[in-house]
């Protein structure tokens, strides 16, 4: 992990890469995230200047998208589909298993911070339904023993 | 031995990866040399991982196949499902757009120009503007996106505003449930995609594209910025397109999660780095889009299908269909039914046939009892509809729309009221904010919804009241056609909506 310096120095580096960029606020929020796992509270001013917005404005565009986060996630995400064609393949069920298992609502992290748990509305895996995503990998006909296989994979 | 394997992220989400893991395990214990293609999806998700081996006589099927059954490509078994194009499915369609997608290595520019990709740069690069932008219009193309806007008209409009940059966009945000077409064309034929952009760019006289693609698709991404090199390699973007002189180039931007960001003036406010809002119309996105410029916003399919229409001819493309309904439409069949997938077929099938026909029924066994056309803003139909004939005005008769054609069934064991209550939820938790109807009428809707469920008839005139003042006061079509899953709900399966007032009471 960075320190505050260290992190400010690594994020004007990124902005600075998206300079003559059109429209590179959401660019640079998708790197700076994939480099942090979220966008850090002290990026902000760096950004915010880069890009030349308030520091209002960029808290507006970051929480109007669902994708950035402000605090890190769990060392593992799951994400399950909550849209129709899932519903109409048992995915409510699948979910209300996953998150008993768990001990998770939407949107929670286990207090240990192993696991995030998210809804996603469509994966575009909707012809082999219900549909997930555990750490970036996709899985169709998704169950709640598929879920925890796939957990266990990292975790162990 | 050469044998595909889809590299498409249904087929991987199955286990592709898997297979191809198992199938040169097992080529090394057999001590055959394999030649592992990662091909797109073929379409029949319901046989995927489809491993295809090719033979003399065309290539050979075996799916849904597993890591533990691959000895059966090289020894036969009940796996083996024959040749592939001779497959029912395979040939009941008119496969255009899709022509290529399964078929050839989705970043071989080899393969794209050997199965017909480039010809139709090739003609439009021989063509006057004119005559481009007259064989988009004779074509009869509407956008795919869902509100079948005619694509000759929105290019004759950027092309005749006068300014000094004009874009192409590509809306790659596909959203809606039950949908994945533009997903599969993006990992399967890339290149068709980037030559309609560049064929969009060349008419209307934008030099610079964007794909604004959901973030809810990482193989997508990957591959379409693979695919962006190889064109960029093979001079089809660049400062002379094919040699021409003329300059296009493009990128992928990737979207961030939220579903408004499919309305075009929205996604344009994204790509800028601002909230997605949606904005007023006028100004039409045409002569004022990215950056205050002219830009052509086109959904994935409608630009993928632009090559074969230039390729074939407009009068080609325009021979299949119904009424207004021109040329050739990707049923995404999704949900509950025994096989799911995407079926290219002209316009015109009725429900009926998609569902008890081609879907095969539904997955459970059970009877189907609603189908949701077009997403979530689209209407459940019920079988008394099945009948309607797959077109826009069509659907709109019904009450009803056709959206980017994802099709998802329901069986008998559906709750419409609560899939009433979803579309409200989901409205409430996309809504971009910006008209009351929306943000505040989704959330009452839910809360009506529930009242419903407590047994309270009396909620059911107020929901009614509350769909309509969504529907007259909403900017866009998020707050706008909410009401038609919920009133077409209501209106179907008023059953589900008769609730006995709880015990306690
Ligand atoms: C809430 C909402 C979401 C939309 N989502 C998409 C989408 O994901 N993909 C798309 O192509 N069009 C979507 N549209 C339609 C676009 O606004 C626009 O009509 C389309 O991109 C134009 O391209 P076309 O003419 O080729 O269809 C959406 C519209 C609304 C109101
Ligand atoms: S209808 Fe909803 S999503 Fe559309 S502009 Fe209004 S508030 Fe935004
Ligand atoms: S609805 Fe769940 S993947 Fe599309």
């Amino acid at each position: 992990m960075l320190d505050e310096t260290g992190l400010s120095v690594r994020v004007t580096e990124i902005v600075q890469a998206h300079q003559g960029v059109e429209g590179a606020l959401l660019p640079i929020l998708h790197a700076v995230q994939a480099e942090f796992g979220h966008v850090p509270q002290a990026a902000l001013p760096v950004i915010a200047q880069g890009v030349g917005v308030t520091r209002a404005e960029l808290h507006g565009v970051i929480s109007f998208y669902h994708d950035f986060r402000d605090a890190p996630a769990g060392q593992q995400v799951v994400r399950l589909c909550r849209a129709e064609a899932c519903q109409a393949m048992g995915g409510d069920a699948v979910a209300a298993e996953v998150q008993a298992q768990l001990g998770l609502g939407w949107h929670e992290t286990g207090a240990d911070g192993a696991v995030t748990l998210e809804p996603v509305f469509c994966l575009g895996l909707c012809a082999c339904a219900p549909a997930a995503q555990v750490n970036g990998r996709l899985i169709g006909r998704v169950d709640a023993a598929k879920v925890a296989a796939h957990l266990a994979k990292v975790g162990a | 031995m050469k044998v595909y394997v889809p590299l498409d992220a249904a087929a991987r989400a199955l286990g592709a990866d898997e297979v191809v893991a198992a199938l040169q395990a097992e080529a090394m214990r057999r001590g055959v040399a394999l030649d592992v293609v990662r091909n797109g999806s073929r379409g029949m998700v319901w046989l995927e991982p489809l491993v295809e081996v090719e033979t003399p006589a065309g290539r050979m099927g075996f799916g849904p196949m597993e890591a533990a059954s691959v000895a059966q490509v090289f020894d036969g078994g009940p796996l083996a499902i024959g040749l592939v194009e001779d497959l029912p499915w395979m040939k009941a369609q008119t496969r255009l757009t899709f022509a290529r997608c399964g078929v050839i290595d989705p970043l071989s520019v080899e393969d794209y120009r050997a199965h017909g990709g480039f010809a139709g740069l090739a003609r439009a690069l021989a063509m006057s503007v004119e005559e481009r932008l007259a064989e988009v219009t004779a074509s009869g193309l509407r956008g795919r996106g869902g509100a079948g806007f005619p694509t000759g008209i929105k290019w004759r409009t950027v092309a005749g505003a006068v300014a000094d940059r004009k874009y192409i966009v590509c809306n790659a945000d596909e959203g809606d449930s039950g949908t994945f077409a533009d997903r599969m064309i993006m990992e399967g034929d890339p290149l068709s995609l980037i030559e309609g952009m560049v064929i969009a760019g060349i008419t209307v006289g934008a030099t610079h594209g964007f794909v604004y693609l959901r973030s809810e698709y990482p193989d997508a991404i990957a591959v379409m910025n693979l695919a962006v090199l190889a064109a960029r390699a093979a001079g089809m973007l660049g400062a002379s397109v094919m040699g021409s002189g003329i300059a296009f180039d493009m990128e992928i931007r990737v979207g961030a999660g939220a579903y408004v960001c499919g309305e075009e003036t929205s996604l344009l406010n994204s790509l800028e780095g601002k909230r997605g809002v949606v904005r007023a119309k006028p100004p039409l996105p045409a002569l004022e889009g990215f950056m205050g410029k002219p830009t052509v916003v086109n959904n994935v399919i409608s630009l993928a299908t632009i090559p074969v229409i230039f390729e074939r001819g407009a009068a080609a493309y325009a021979a299949h269909g119904i009424g207004r309904s021109r040329g050739t439409i990707p049923l995404q069949i999704a949900g509950n039914v025994a096989r799911g997938g995407l079926f290219e077929a002209a316009f015109g099938m009725s429900l009926g046939e998609i569902v008890d026909d081609l879907a095969g029924g539904t997955a459970t066994g059970r009877p189907v009892k609603a189908v949701q056309v077009g997403g979530p803003l689209g209407a459940y139909f019920p079988r008394m509809l099945f009948d309607v004939p797959f077109g826009y005005e069509e659907y709109a008769g019904q009450g009803g729309l056709i959206g980017h054609a994802g099709i998802v069934v329901f069986d008998e064991s559906a709750d419409m009221l609560a899939q009433a209550r979803f579309a409200m939820e989901f409205c409430a938790i996309e809504s971009c904010g910006k008209c009351t109807p929306c943000r505040i009428g989704a959330v009452r809707g839910a809360e009506t919804i529930d009242r419903i469920a407590r047994g309270d008839a009396s909620a059911i005139p107020l929901l009614h009241d509350l769909c309509d003042t969504m529907k007259a006061g909403s900017l866009c079509a998020l707050g706008g056609f909410t009401p038609y899953p919920v009133l077409s709900a209501l209106t179907h399966f008023p059953d589900d909506f008769a609730r006995v007032k709880e015990a306690a009471e």
